[in-house]
């Protein structure tokens, strides 16, 4: 791209054609005016002369008059040429500084820089499009796993952000319409390295653009994208989106899991989330009736939510389109004690404050606190710059939906089991996950439950595929066992083993592997970097496997001779 | 009618005219060869280099460098010039028709120039 180059040309012509007009009247009037020798002789002062004494008259005015002292006719010609130099000069310079000021030429030279620094990027990266607190998230998560990633934001506010937070490591931004494909094109959608692409702007039309773009150029690349309509989501699912996450629908899914099932909300809550809630904060719940405040896109998808679990449900709204969509609507923003007594708060286990309207959602909140302490109280947040005012509002439930989806992305481009893991979650009781729970909790205590999958092959556990193809029994305790004293086990446990399309969830510790296993394991993350010893290791896989430190160098052989 | 179009034309037009000016003569005869001729052809040619710019054409490509070619053998044809005159002690007859030989091949730079300049006439056809 020379686009900065040329402008740079076309806007200096008519600087430069100044100066070299401004230049050669001057050398030429020289050659024309008639001067003196010391001997009063007439003398024409020559091209080399007169190219000489101009170049150095228009810019530094010195040196004295050359070869002999000028006649007067000489020195009022000097007199008018230094003027026009000078002006000539100022001209040039002052367009050219003009033009680096210019929005419009930063704009080229940042577009530039980013597109060589994009190019430049010789290991994998994501191309994330919208620095919302979505993006955000995962940005910063993806740093901090040593994972680059691209950013696209249409606006200058967020990509400053981005310069401004104290990342690990470097990532590019660039304020563009990542609708435009030439955009995307220079973000690395083409780039060999570029290994998923993330539409996450708040445009649902712009996320369309970016995951259709990506599909049609790389058919096999991961695509994400949220979305916040049904037709939306059905589009981009009708051409191969990875994963479409809507932020409502996803809240509203993770709020009902919640309430009905709490144990299981709680796991999930535990896989997904880096900030996991204490096992003691399972909210033990009646069954009963909910209101919720504002039928908006939120409301909507947790009524339906909520329906889906059998929950009774009062709905509070004062807008027109809204009424008469469901049966037990009362009239009203709730924000007043008397339009809540009447959708029945006196019978309520729960309200969600649900507008569009920050101000009325804390209302509503402290109002039907008042009126029944005991109440479970849902918070919808809408700016994010209200985080203060809703972190002490005492809700129990505070609904940040960019946080959940990020989340549920994340643990997308974590291990893809994970997501898989969650879905046959769905099968099992809370009781089960209750036990599941507490094995967990007795794994990683307070701290972080990571999870980390290996598929038995060769691109991940090389050592494992040597053993195997020596026929070498491998059980899943392998993986369990610390490389550095095999009599102690990790803080980790198998979740899940894929064998093609058997699912089998908590595998125990002695199941065979065979090749092409896909194993999730969940645990503290210091496991999951000694465990990489073992399925990288064959020398390590043999102390695991047998307790002796097995090594083939010629010395060692040589040296354990006799035994 | 361009404006623009007729100041471009004329220039690149008035450089060959220049230059075909100063080669016309016989090679090695100093009186034959005018340097103020030189100087215009010279000055008229940076010009042209300067209104090329920036046309990020191909056809734009090939107008600007043979105005650089055309430039080059201008100015070593009158740095030539300046150090027959001032240094090497007088113009001779072999430093004179190394001057006209290099301005000869400038001349051959502006007629491609003003040949590149018809052939996008005819093309643009407007």
């Amino acid at each position: 791209m020379n686009n900065v180059f040329y402008l740079l040309l076309r806007r200096l012509r008519v600087p430069f054609i100044t100066m070299i007009v401004v230049y050669s009247i001057s050398v030429l009037g020289f050659v024309l005016i008639p001067g003196q020798d010391n001997d009063g002789n007439i003398w024409h002062m020559d091209f080399f002369h007169a190219v000489y004494f101009v170049s150095f008259m228009g810019t530094t005015i010195g040196f004295g008059e050359i070869p002999f002292a000028f006649t007067d006719a000489q020195r009022m010609w000097t007199l008018l040429m230094i003027y026009a130099t000078v002006v000539a000069w100022l001209y040039g310079i002052g367009s050219m500084l003009a033009l680096l000021q210019e929005p419009v030429f930063g704009r080229l030279l940042r577009r530039r820089a980013f597109t060589s620094e994009v190019i430049g990027i010789a290991e994998p990266f994501y191309l994330i499009c919208g620095y919302g607190v979505t993006g955000r998230v995962i940005v910063h998560k993806l740093a901090n796993r040593d994972i680059r990633a691209v950013v696209i934001d249409i606006k200058q506010e967020r990509i400053d952000d981005l310069e401004m937070d104290s990342l690990p490591i470097r990532v590019p931004g660039l304020c563009a319409d990542a609708a435009l494909p030439d955009v995307l094109d220079d973000a690395g959608l083409q780039h060999p390295h570029c290994i998923g692409v993330l539409a996450l702007t708040d445009d649902d039309n712009s996320n369309l653009a970016v995951s259709i773009a990506s599909k049609l150029l790389m058919p096999k690349r991961l695509v994400i994208s949220r979305t916040e309509s049904e037709v939306t989501t059905a589009n981009l699912l009708s051409f191969g989106t990875d994963q479409v996450v809507d932020p409502f629908q996803a809240y509203a899914g993770y709020l009902s899991m919640a309430i009905h099932s709490p144990y299981k909300h709680l796991v999930y809550d535990w896989l997904v989330n880096p900030y996991h809630r204490p096992l003691s904060s399972v909210y033990q719940l009646k069954q009963g009736r909910w209101i919720i405040c504002g039928f908006g896109r939120f409301g909507r998808s947790l009524y339906k939510a909520f329906k889906a679990d059998d929950v009774s449900i009062t709905v509070v709204d004062a807008k027109e389109h809204n009424v008469n969509q469901t049966e037990h609507q009362i009239w009203g923003v709730g924000t007043e004690a008397q339009t809540l007594e009447e959708a029945g708060i006196h019978e309520a286990v729960g309200i969600v404050a649900g507008t569009e309207n920050d101000a009325n959602n804390l209302s509503i909140i402290m109002t039907a606190r008042q009126l029944k302490p005991k109440l479970v109280t849902v918070v919808r947040q809408n700016l994010d710059a209200n985080r203060l005012v809703f972190r002490h509002s005492g809700a129990d439930f505070v609904m940040e939906p960019g946080r959940i989806i990020a989340n549920q992305i994340m643990a997308q481009i974590k291990t893809p089991l994970l997501p898989a893991f969650i879905d046959a979650l769905q099968g099992y009781d809370d009781v089960w996950a209750h036990t599941l729970l507490n094995r967990m909790s007795s794994v990683v205590g307070e701290y972080e439950l990571d999870s980390w999958a290996f598929t038995i092959g060769e691109a991940d556990t090389p050592a494992i595929q040597m053993a195997l193809e020596e026929a070498t029994v491998i059980k899943m305790k392998v993986f369990l066992k610390d490389p550095r004293d095999r009599s102690h086990m990790l803080p980790a446990f198998p979740l899940m083993l894929r064998r093609g399309e058997t699912i089998k969830i908590l595998p125990g510790e002695l199941t065979e592997l065979e090749l092409g296993d896909e194993i999730l394991f969940c645990g503290l993350s210091k496991a999951f970097k000694q465990v990489e010893w073992t399925v990288n290791n064959y020398n390590v896989l043999q102390y695991i496997l047998t307790g002796k430190d097995a090594n083939s160098t010629l010395l060692s052989r040589w040296f354990n001779k006799d035994s | 009618m361009n404006r623009e179009k007729v100041i471009f034309a004329f220039f690149i037009v008035l450089a060959l005219t220049l230059n075909f000016g100063f080669f016309l003569g016989d090679i090695d005869k100093v009186v034959h060869h005018n340097e103020f001729e030189l100087f215009a052809a010279l000055t008229v040619s940076m010009i042209c280099t300067v209104l090329k710019f920036g046309d990020r054409t191909h056809l734009g490509a090939l107008m600007l460098a043979t105005s650089l070619v055309a430039d080059l053998q201008l100015v070593i044809a009158a740095t030539l010039w300046g150090f027959a005159e001032q240094i090497s002690g007088g113009m001779t007859a072999s430093m004179m028709s190394s001057i006209v030989s290099l301005s000869g091949g400038a001349l051959l730079a502006n007629i491609i120039s003003v040949v590149l300049l018809v052939v996008e006439t005819i093309v643009v056809r407007r």
